[in-house]
């Protein structure tokens, strides 16, 4: 196997909410290519653990490295996708604009889009097949074209690590399998996490599987074990690890 | 009507009621967008302490406004995101703080106060031209600052957790739409007063919003549906000799019910 550069390093990683632990000792490598799926319950701290890395939240205790850098540096280099429910439908504003955004971050002083800006934008849109809407307001979109739309305003950026946070939240099946499709064609070119509560559907797609519950149980491989899963759901979860056709997971001894 | 206009006090209400109109439809766009209204309601309501602070240093209340309402418009802001009260908590605690204030002030002041009422519903008919001059100087400076950070505020209105990630500074631009509207209800005091500003900050950018998805254009669509009505409705106070803030907000609020029932009358 051929060796990737680590592109996230959390270290004994803790993070206190009012003295509720929310993350205890995680401990985290992300390579470069990786299609890394965190799976658990809600509340368990997924969306706070991509918080972590993107530097939005300072954890009490631990190391974390984003691109060998702190997280508010490396995360230029982070493309993010954060979870469905935070938008508010209504807002006047175009798929167009809602992609441009995207670059206000690379942005200096008080300047107008540049060419180039339009150009990631448009990019961007015609790698997730949403060119047609640009002049569409974002609310109008069924849940699954937002989510292509939100994937486009991360893309912008070109990021080399892409978090995904519930992403198919709110999306039918067959467009959640369109959307798998997506990264499919994505984690070509750059590493992958992606959070969910689903456990059946990550597991097809991705090629690496991490629980989550507070604490982390990540082998580095696509194989959890029962006792993970059982720890992870803190109930007996077999029915979905085994037996089930089409299912990753391996059947335990 | 045009013969009304020889009087100087109805030439200076129809200019401040146009200026009044460019600053709330501007500013009042983001505060419906960014469902602030609350906080704006408070920052009005606790500007009245800096009126009472005019009185009491015997200088133009409206002056004692700007710092005044300044000020209540960051702490609240800096309350609501930095310690652990809610931030509708705080909004509520410092919008009674500020009038309270305003209050004592007031009665520690010698004297009486005769337009204090003014100042609370809008004394639109005796603005003089140094109210122009300051409302004309505000609305340059609301219009700047928004022209450098449409973009910025688009995004904290939008999504600002994302914003927060990208990188920007989303602490400060908030605080920074705070002062906007702090400013902005010193120049829609004179047209409506403290009680009644919020009206003219949500209701023509909430109409304006049923047309256009965009918000440059829901900008130039509140400015002129807030200068029409407002025009009319000191039209008609004039002519059936009513309060002309209190007419002015109810001409709003009719023209809201309307265009709601004609555009949305299906899910009405």
């Amino acid at each position: 196997m051929q060796y990737r550069r680590t592109v996230v390093k959390l270290e004994d990683v803790w993070v206190h909410f009012d003295g509720v632990t929310a993350l205890e000792e995680i401990n985290l490598s992300i390579n470069q290519r990786d299609f890394l799926g965190i799976i658990g319950p809600n509340g368990g701290g997924k969306t706070t653990l991509l918080k972590v890395i993107l530097g939005l939240l300072k954890p009490s205790r631990g190391k974390v490295r984003v691109f060998g850098d702190t997280p508010e540096r490396g995360r230029k280099f982070v493309g993010y996708v954060p979870q469905y429910s935070l938008f508010d439908r209504d807002f006047p504003v175009s798929v167009w604009d809602v992609v441009l955004m995207g670059r206000l971050g690379r942005m200096k002083g008080f300047k107008r889009y540049s060419e180039e800006d339009e150009k990631l934008a448009y990019e961007a849109l015609r790698t997730v097949e949403m060119l047609d809407f640009s002049a569409s307001q974002i609310g109008k979109l069924s849940g699954g074209q937002q989510q292509r739309v939100f994937i486009a305003r991360a893309l912008v950026t070109e990021p080399r690590l892409l978090l995904l946070d519930e992403p198919m939240a709110s999306v039918d099946s067959p467009m959640q399998t369109e959307l798998y499709g997506l990264f499919e064609k994505l984690r070509h070119r750059m590493a992958i996490v992606l959070v969910s509560h689903d456990i059946s559907a990550v597991s097809i797609y991705v090629d690496k599987i991490a629980c989550l519950n507070r604490r982390l149980f990540y082998h580095n491989t696509k194989e959890i074990t029962a006792e993970d899963l059982e720890a992870t759901y803190q109930c007996p979860v077999e029915i979905i690890a085994h037996g089930v056709p089409h299912r990753v997971l391996k059947v335990h001894k | 009507m045009i013969e009304i206009l020889q009087y100087e006090f109805m030439r200076n209400a129809l200019i401040a009621a146009l200026l009044a109109s460019i600053a709330c439809g501007i500013v009042g766009v983001y505060v419906v967008v960014k469902r602030i209204v609350f906080i704006s309601g408070g920052i009005a309501h606790a500007a009245f302490g800096g009126i009472g602070l005019g009185y009491f240093l015997g200088v133009d209340p409206v002056l004692g406004v700007i710092p005044f309402s300044i000020v209540s418009a960051l702490s609240m802001g800096v309350i609501g995101r930095r310690t652990k009260i809610p931030e509708d908590t705080a909004i509520g605690i410092l919008w009674v703080m500020g009038m309270a204030l305003g209050i004592i002030f007031v009665a520690l002041s010698p004297g009486y106060a005769p337009d204090l009422f003014g100042y609370l519903f809008g004394s639109i008919l005796t603005v003089h031209t140094s109210d122009i001059i300051l409302m004309l100087s505000l609305n340059a400076a609301i219009i700047a600052v928004v022209f450098l950070f449409q973009r910025e505020f688009q995004a904290i209105s939008f999504d600002e957790e994302y914003a927060k990630a990208m990188g920007l500074p989303t602490e400060r631009l908030y605080l920074l739409l705070l002062c906007l509207i702090a400013l902005t209800v010193v120049v829609l005091i004179r047209v409506v007063g403290v009680i009644l500003v919020i009206a003219l900050l949500t209701i023509p950018a909430v109409m304006s919003r049923q047309f256009t998805h965009r918000l440059s254009g829901m900008m130039l669509l509140s400015i002129s549906l807030c200068a029409i009505l407002t025009l009319c409705g000191l039209w008609l106070s004039c002519a059936f000799n009513l309060p002309p803030g209190a007419t002015i907000v109810l001409v709003l609020g009719v023209a809201f019910l309307l265009s709601y029932y004609f555009c949305c009358g299906a899910s009405f």
